[in-house]
């Protein structure tokens, strides 16, 4: 009995021994995972039930993934509603998985839009246009929570700055969403270039456009590529370029 | 001529040990490891159906996983019969009748679970190793073929994305804390085998507390920052802190496969709690079994 009270005791020892060191892992690990995303316990209450038998068993990814497949299913089904929920699991359980915003952002924004537009069941189009509309701000609002998130790669910047591109056509915010992905590293090098393209596009922009894309060309033969060549003679005669100071009429 | 008596021999814990992992495997605990490999070959036949990026993530998400699970079981199981199963033989007392002192016989049998949990994921490593480098290797042939015509500069970004996505030195610190925790597992099943009578007995307290250590990390956070919980409702929380590991400390793995990179004083300080809980729960079990009645 006594050494059975004298064990207990060492545990609660043991127990306050291990309590700052537990504390200390616990908050570098939240810095990793969620970077300046405040966690607190309200942010753990909204995890739900879901979150909740995923972190009791210890199996979070596994639980994301399994999600993630029957999000799959639902797509090909085009349970659109379904889609999107299953998303907002997978991305609260797995906020670090890039993959996972960026299926949400292209479920919502490429496939559900188009869905929407071409509903069947909606006669009136200017419904199907303003469904189509909400789903462009579902697939962007999932790429804007994905880089809070996941401030450090330049995935879901550039799919973010293709959505401004495609589903917006808006290029200022393309252009400045692929150079911020430029900015990162390990970013391809293509996205300086994308930067520059569409900031070409832009009305009143086209000086800071042409000096960019003259800096590229500049760098030398792996630059010069066929768009950036069309893109710099279309700024050259827009801004009307001395004769002497465009580049050569040659492709690659 | 008489060797004299050693208080501590590593000998004798090393007999023990290679004993312990001898009987252990013809419990036909490998078999285990059959179940892994189906499950890695079972997952690659839907994983078709996904790019090569999402084929990646899943399928070091389910190997992972499985190893994880497979090795805290292993471990729970395979330790927890250990000393019942050694009283039930009566082989217990062929040992402790010889000058084989208790810690010696303690140190001797977790580290014959230590060595059949190691083998057991360095297999699994092994396999998930190969089965990801297969998928790398098909997904760069066909990038390659895909990107044929493509500047160079692009199919070197294309080759590079798919790199990144597959087998990555960051998984390998990740295996090794799945270890540290099923290490941590066995300690504490040996531990609560100390004072339990039957096997099933270890195995159903050690399935509570592998779910609770899972909420230790809530539990604490309610008693150390919860300001608003009753007193009741915070004894209770304290408890729960002091008493239960912190095992959701252990699941750096979500992260890794996720991308992102775990810095090494990360690694380092999970390491050294994982070394620390291990050495604490054996000298619990130690104390204990000195005063059990044999």
């Amino acid at each position: 009995m006594t050494r059975c009270l004298f064990t207990i005791w060492l545990v609660l020892i043991f127990g306050i021994m291990k309590l700052p060191m537990e504390s200390s892992l616990a908050a570098q690990d939240r810095q990793l995972r969620f970077g300046n995303v405040e966690w607190n316990l309200d942010l753990r209450e909204k995890l739900g039930q879901l979150g909740f038998v995923a972190a009791l068993s210890g199996f979070r990814s596994i639980v994301a993934d399994a999600l993630f497949i029957q999000a799959n299913v639902a797509w090909e089904k085009t349970e659109w509603g379904r889609v999107l929920l299953l998303f907002r699991q997978v991305t609260t359980l797995q906020p670090r998985a890039v993959l996972f915003w960026d299926m949400a952002a292209w479920h919502m924004a490429w496939n559900a839009s188009v869905a929407a537009l071409n509903d069947p069941a909606q006669s009136r189009q200017a419904l199907r246009i303003k469904a189509q509309r909400e789903y462009f701000a579902l697939g962007k609002d999932f790429l804007e929570r994905g880089i809070k998130n996941n401030p450090d790669r330049p995935q879901l910047y550039e799919s973010l700055a293709r959505l401004y591109k495609e589903k917006y056509k808006d290029h200022a915010h393309a252009s400045e969403f692929f150079a911020k992905a430029a900015a990162l590293a390990h970013a391809p090098s293509y996205d300086k270039r994308f930067s520059a393209y569409e900031l070409s596009y832009c009305e009143g922009r086209e000086r800071e456009a042409y000096d960019r894309l003259h800096q590229l060309y500049q760098m030398g033969e792996n630059e010069r590529l066929p768009t950036l060549i069309t893109r710099l003679k279309f700024l050259e005669n827009k801004l009307d370029i001395p004769q002497n100071e465009r580049i050569p009429d040659r492709t690659r | 001529m008489d060797v004299p008596h050693r208080a501590l021999s590593l000998g004798r814990i090393a007999a023990i040990a290679i004993n312990t992992l001898t009987e252990l495997t013809r419990q036909k605990v490998f078999y285990v490891l059959l179940i892994f490999a189906l499950l890695l070959i079972g997952s690659s036949a839907f994983l078709a159906r996904f790019t090569f990026q999402q084929e990646f993530q899943i399928l070091k998400d389910i190997s992972l996983g499985a190893m994880s699970i497979f090795t805290s079981l292993l471990a729970i199981v395979a330790t927890a019969r250990l000393i019942p199963q050694d009283v039930e033989d009566r082989t217990v007392y062929t040992i402790l009748a010889k000058p084989v002192p208790r810690f010696e016989y303690l140190f001797g049998k977790l580290s014959g679970v230590l060595l059949l949990l190691a083998i057991s994921v360095l297999l699994m490593s092994a396999m998930f190793v190969v089965i990801l480098y297969a998928h790398e290797q098909t997904a760069l042939r066909e990038t390659a073929r895909h990107f044929a015509g493509a500047p160079r500069e692009q199919l070197d970004d294309a080759l590079r994305i798919v790199r990144s996505s597959a087998l990555n030195a960051d998984i390998f610190p990740g295996i090794a804390i799945i270890y540290l925790k099923a290490c941590l597992l066995s300690a504490l099943s040996l531990f609560v085998s100390t004072f339990a009578s039957t096997t099933i007995f270890t195995t159903v307290v050690m399935a509570f507390i592998y779910f609770i250590g899972h909420l230790q990390a809530t539990a604490r956070e309610y008693w150390l920052h919860e300001n608003s919980a009753g007193w009741i409702a915070r004894a209770f929380f304290a408890v729960v802190a002091l008493i239960f590991p912190d095992l959701q400390a252990f699941n750096l793995i979500d992260d890794i496969v996720a991308g992102a990179a775990i810095p090494l004083a990360l690694f380092a300080k999970t390491a050294v709690l994982g070394a620390f809980y291990v050495a604490i729960y054996t000298l619990l079990a130690t104390y204990l079994f000195y005063g059990k009645e044999l």
